[in-house]
């Protein structure tokens, strides 16, 4: 059976078992399609949360980003998931508690404004959007990597996945869908990871390998015994790249860390996911569940970067790097499969018939040339994300092991993209249809109103992932930095300041929008368009570069708010007794159902 | 619901303190450690490379899921104890 086929029987199986569970989970009414009927046990839906959270982003690309760059990537790891204690200890308790639907719907009640709730919705729509596309287009590389249709085919066919689940099941179709999809993705991220730590350094636990020594047997002249990590710093040392384990600049890491993290707590379409559990005692739980789930994979994957990095090195340096580099025709069979898609390619700068992989930008890179006769660096694409996809390749794993990454990658994808599209139809039917243009329409009638917006964000968000917009690495700046300086303090006032009053969180919350968008415009271009950028980076304010904003748009916000409201009348004491019930558990088993 | 707001505002105290505690160990963990307090304890090696290396991709992450559980069976207990768990 060929590769092609294993893949499709893959990828055909989960998506058999995601209409199945569609079908079972239909939703019947409102409070089950936007909160799965409150009735979640914890742990499952921990389970959904991971994987509604674990995005096209975490299973592709994480590990390779740490995988090139090293320690200072490990922000991405602390970051997407320190944001986690933020939400369990100072949002999502409350809100379930509160005992909505929506994220802009508590920002209407407890500001008691339609103006705050509308600029909420604002808000959640351009991050959800933004974050959207990015799922859309994974999707569609997934399926024209490894099913080999054409990337548009490839995106439709992910569209009407999703259309069929999402619009039929709603919240509690996407829970159950999302447990299958976590399961699916796991084990075709930890396999290969096992696999691959097994036979480096004896150890089966990637995380634990992690800091192992060198198993006898390996390839490219490593000494067995050395640790993995002092390996691979000697390796990357002797071609002219960074030190694995070495920093720079401590401030600009611990900023970026901070703004993935505040923006972590404040994704609407994972606030929400804490909305579906019965209890607020479970939304604790679930919290950490969740937690669990998602760092089955965070422990992992910085095993698997720093791992695949040394792979690659040794692939190339079969001999060790004071030997002869590889013959480009004793290139293993996978560096054929991915130089096809452009995403891999070598060069023979020398003419040598070897392929010599080095850091050719630095001084001891050129020196390490010099000595050698080299012309240049002959790796000369080796595009990050192929890192996972790649693995099992890599690591010479049997077949079905690649077909398992296919269906893993696609319900990673899938599984975010259904979680933004209920937060998207879920603020256009409830906060503004149902709030806004037509208050008197029947539950019916929302129910059908939800649908119907559902299908029409799918529509769009396929649409502009068939044309990206070309900015789809500053959408997710975008996205994490509008939920760190908008959402994320406006939710926390909410609970922890009573006082706070309807003008200080509009003026807040528009602080912290308007300034996090006006950075982002000045360093990265009006409205994202290349060329338009009126500022350069030997300009940032205090040095801070626009993806670590998010902080200062979130002081913004919080000075702001606090000021303002200050200067204006206390919130009505109806507001005050709301802040107070929503901070006791008690009364949230017969929460409000409107 | 806030029938006996005294006893609200001590149980909303004891939640005030319990989130600073964790959060504090949250952000020594991995702005501390991981991050700007590495180079205090570059001298102890971990596995190749030091402790600091370690909180960045492995220690942080399990600090923050003993802390999610701490907090959620303290609060969960404190509830109970002021008496506004749910029925």
């Amino acid at each position: 059976m060929d590769q092609t086929t294993i893949n499709f029987i893959f990828v055909g199986a989960s998506f058999a078992l995601y209409f199945a569970i569609a079908v079972w989970a239909r939703a019947g009414s409102t409070s089950e399609f936007y909160a799965a009927g409150r009735g979640v046990n914890p742990v499952v839906n921990g389970m959904a949360t991971a994987a509604d959270w674990m995005s096209a982003a975490s299973f592709i690309s994480m590990a390779g980003l740490i995988a090139f760059v090293g320690y200072n990537n490990s922000s991405f790891l602390m970051g997407w998931t320190g944001g986690y204690v933020l939400m369990a200890m100072l949002l999502a308790p409350y809100l379930r508690k509160f005992g909505k639907y929506t994220v802009p719907e508590f920002v209407g009640d407890r500001y008691y404004s339609q103006t705050a709730r509308i600029v909420a919705v604002i808000c959640l729509i351009v991050i959800s959007t933004t974050y959207v596309i990015g799922q859309m287009t994974g999707a569609g590389v997934a399926f024209s990597r490894f099913l080999e249709v054409d990337n548009t085919t490839g995106l439709i066919i992910a569209s009407l996945v999703v259309a069929f689940y999402a619009v039929m099941g709603g919240m509690k179709g996407i829970t159950y869908t999302q447990v299958a999809q976590y399961i699916v993705l796991i084990i075709a991220y930890t396999i290969p990871a096992i696999f691959i730590s097994l036979q480096l350094t004896g150890n089966p636990i990637p995380g634990l390998g992690l800091f192992s020594s060198m198993a006898p047997g390996n390839a490219g002249g490593v000494e067995a015994g050395v640790p993995l990590l002092a390996t691979l710093n000697e390796l990357l040392d002797d071609l002219g790249f960074n030190e694995y384990t070495t920093g720079s600049s401590p401030l600009n890491m611990a900023l970026f860390t901070l703004s993935l993290m505040i923006g972590t707590a404040g994704l609407p379409h994972v606030i929400i996911r804490f909305f579906t559990v019965p209890r607020v005692a479970d939304a604790r739980w679930s919290a950490g569940w969740a937690l669990v789930f998602i760092a089955l994979l965070y422990l992992t994957a910085p095993a698997v970067g720093a791992m695949a990095r040394l792979n690659i090195i040794t692939t190339m340096w079969p001999e060790g790097v004071e030997s002869e580099a590889i013959a480009q025709e004793d290139l293993p069979d996978w560096f054929q499969t991915w130089e096809v898609t452009g995403l891999l390619g070598v060069e023979d700068l020398n003419g040598d018939g070897r392929i010599q992989y080095y850091n050719d930008a630095s001084p001891e890179g050129q020196a390490f040339a010099e000595a050698n006769g080299l012309e240049g660096n002959e790796l000369v694409t080796f595009n990050r994300d192929i890192l996972v996809l790649a693995n099992p390749e890599i690591a010479q794993l049997p077949g079905w092991v690649i077909g398992l990454i296919a269906a893993g990658g696609l319900a990673a994808a899938l599984s975010t993209a259904a979680g933004l599209l209920l937060a998207i139809s879920s603020a256009i039917s409830h906060d503004l249809i149902k709030s806004v243009i037509n208050p008197g329409i029947s539950e019916k009638g929302e129910l059908l109103a939800a649908r119907l917006s559902m299908i029409v964000a799918i529509i769009l968000a396929t649409l502009l992932a068939l044309n990206p917009p070309g900015f789809a690495a500053q959408t997710v700046a975008l996205a994490f930095g509008l939920a760190a300086a908008s959402l994320f303090p406006t939710l926390m006032m909410g609970i922890f300041y009573k006082r706070m009053n309807s003008a200080g969180a509009i003026a807040g919350m528009l602080a912290g929008l308007i300034s996090t968008l006006l950075y982002l415009f000045l360093f990265l271009g009006w409205f994202f368009i290349p060329g338009t950028a009126t500022l350069d980076s030997s300009q940032y304010l205090f040095g801070i570069p626009p993806a670590s904003f998010g902080p200062v748009g979130a002081l913004l916000n919080f000075v702001v708010a606090y000021l303002v409201s200050n200067a204006t009348d206390e919130p009505p004491q109806e507001i005050q007794d709301l802040v107070e019930s929503v901070r006791i558990p008690r009364g949230a088993g017969g929460a409000v159902d409107h | 619901m806030a029938e006996k707001p005294a006893n609200n505002n001590e149980y909303w105290a004891a939640n005030i303190r319990l989130v600073t505690i964790c959060l504090v160990i949250w952000a020594l963990a991995s702005f501390g450690f991981a991050i700007l307090l590495r180079p205090l304890i570059s001298g102890i090696a971990v596995g190749g490379t030091d402790l600091g290396f370690w909180f960045a991709q492995q220690g942080s992450i399990l600090v923050f899921l003993v802390l999610i559980f701490f907090y959620a069976w303290r609060m969960n207990s404190l509830d109970k104890q002021f008496g506004v768990d749910e029925e």
